[in-house]
């Protein structure tokens, strides 16, 4: 577990906060779903062959010699309730796999930018994150990768249909691929549904924070493709990639709009959104992600100048409730969360002269 | 996620969203601009609704579990409602997969396939389920390099299976046999 404690002080790639257009964009992610030929899909599974699918990539990933020193976690044996959310909230493993039974593990580099799913929907599921709008390099990292994979192992691949996948959703080249972005000026100014109603018909999806049926927290929203089949991979990144600067530039405006149109209202919320974050004495995550998203957006306009990026995307993080128990390092409830919460906020946001609450 | 378009389009939680003409919001006096079939409880439900009253139920209804295997299980119930007697749906929900056992009663159930060879063993049932989701039949993406072994990767999934309900008859004799026969391929 060695390797977790360490990850838990830092920030993760996904909320580094920087890379291109990370003002709007937090961050690029594709994921590939794989299957070994000789395996039935998961569902079918006993639990000797998931022991034996387990088995075969982490030899095969043994195997690679540019993956020494990846992070081994099996999420079957070793790893707490809170251990698990815990690299759900990094974004390092669905929550398919979190919750899953049986043999299941993962594989992540030490910078976090990509991660081996075994035996989650299908028997690997990879995935590469860079922060900011890098589609084209994370394309090229997760491409390599399969390749190394591909000379190791024997995949589930039908000559019309491509790569084998448990879901006919995923089957072809089961790439997804999803950009993260910040919309807080969308959501303000009520233009959020109507860009979006337009991206179904470009073979585009809209998911909350965290991927199929989450909400949209704090303004975050991911746009990704819809089919897998049909289309090269090169194809579907472009079909994101070339949807991306369109939003950017509609969220851009958005902002301009609201600085120039209502500037006051728009200072006042975000500076009442700061005041409450410095001096709330118990919050819940929900409403720490909604206020930090006006801050964050406070920030970029300069309506906030005592806060920078890296400060917000922390606590972002940090804030969420198996970080909050893992820096605390004890278990706690929720309303002890949220008191907890707020300590750390106020620790974090404004410099506390007796340093008597909360420990980090 | 909306949808709005003339086409209906199943999204990911269970929901069909499309757009008719000519009725009203059933929960206002406003046009009804959205039709939204909910396909997640026991028994299809209609709602008819104008932009801005789909638009606080569907956000409403966001977080709830996600239900990307009955969304697909009720694309296929439609499917095969529209092409099959109620009879010939009985005999194919029995077919089951040789490799890998698993039902096609079990696949639309669960939306989820057995193993690599259903694709080919259920061809006719998943070509227009597939049309259906991708609107295309053929990939024209990456190729792994290292070609698979055509049918001795499904077929040890069958002697693997088979393997282990001997072991559970205690049928030591058969179970070894298998075994000999499963290291004889995975060579």
């Amino acid at each position: 577990m060695s390797g977790l404690e360490e990850l838990a002080n830092r920030c993760g790639e996904w909320l580094r906060g920087q890379g291109p257009q990370s003002e709007i964009v937090i961050s690029s992610r594709i994921r590939l779903a794989r299957n070994l030929s000789s395996f039935p899909f998961i569902r079918r599974c006993s639990e000797t062959d998931r022991v034996a699918v387990e088995k075969t990539f982490r030899e095969a990933i043994a195997g690679v010699p540019q993956w020494k020193g990846l992070i081994y976690v099996n999420v079957a044996s070793e790893l707490s309730a809170i251990d698990r959310q815990f690299l759900v909230e990094r974004q390092l493993i669905s929550r398919e796999l979190s919750e899953a039974s049986g043999a299941r593990s993962v594989f992540i580099d030490a910078a976090e930018t990509f991660s081996l799913m075994i035996n989650e929907e299908d028997h690997l599921r990879m995935q590469v994150m860079h922060s900011g709008l890098d589609l084209d390099a994370v394309w090229e990292q997760i491409n390599q990768m399969d390749d190394w994979l591909d000379q190791r192992v024997s995949y589930a691949f039908h000559e019309r249909l491509g790569y084998l996948t448990a879901c006919p959703t995923n089957v072809g080249t089961g790439m997804r691929v999803s950009v993260m972005l910040h919309l807080p000026a969308l959501v303000i100014t009520q233009q959020i549904e109507k860009v979006f109603r337009s991206l179904p018909k470009m073979g585009l999806a809209v998911r909350g924070l965290y991927g199929e049926g989450s909400q949209a927290m704090g303004d975050f929203y991911q746009i990704s493709n819809q089919v897998t089949l049909g289309r090269s991979e090169v194809d579907l990144v472009k079909q994101v990639a070339e949807v991306i600067p369109v939003i950017i530039d509609y969220e851009q405006q958005s902002r301009a709009f609201l600085v120039k149109e209502s500037r006051k209202d728009l200072h006042d919320r975000v500076s009442r959104a700061y005041g409450i974050l410095c001096t709330a004495q118990t919050i819940s995550s929900e409403e720490t992600l909604h206020l930090l998203s006006s801050v964050r957006m406070g920030v970029y306009l300069g309506l906030i100048k005592d806060l920078e990026i890296p400060t917000i995307n922390k606590l972002f993080i940090h804030t969420q409730p198996a970080h909050l128990q893992k820096l605390r390092g004890m278990n706690l409830d929720t309303a002890e969360r949220n008191v907890e919460r707020a300590h750390y906020l106020q620790d974090h946001l404004r410099r506390r002269g007796n340093g008597d609450l909360g420990q980090n | 996620m909306l949808r709005n378009d003339l086409q209906p389009a199943i999204n990911g939680r269970g929901r069909r969203v499309g757009r008719r003409l000519s009725m009203k919001c059933q929960q206002c006096e406003k046009p009804a601009t959205f039709h939204i079939t909910e396909l997640t409880g026991p028994q299809p439900q209609e709602l008819h609704l104008c932009e801005t009253c789909a638009k606080t139920y569907l956000l409403q209804n966001e977080g709830g579990p996600a239900a990307v295997a009955p969304t697909l299980a009720n694309v296929l119930a439609k499917q095969l409602k529209l092409g099959q007697a109620a009879e010939e749906l009985a005999k194919l929900d029995q077919r089951s997969c040789p490799q890998c056992g698993i039902t096609f009663y079990e696949f639309r159930n669960q939306g989820r396939l057995g193993c690599p060879h259903d694709y080919e063993y259920f061809e006719r049932e998943l070509t227009p389920l597939i049309m259906n989701i991708h609107g295309e039949s053929k990939h024209v993406g990456k190729r792994p390099q290292r070609a698979a072994g055509p049918s001795g990767g499904t077929k040890l999934i069958r002697l693997r299976r088979e393997m282990e309900d001997a072991i559970k008859k205690e049928d030591y004799e058969l179970a070894s046999k298998l075994r000999d026969q499963i290291r004889e391929l995975e060579k």
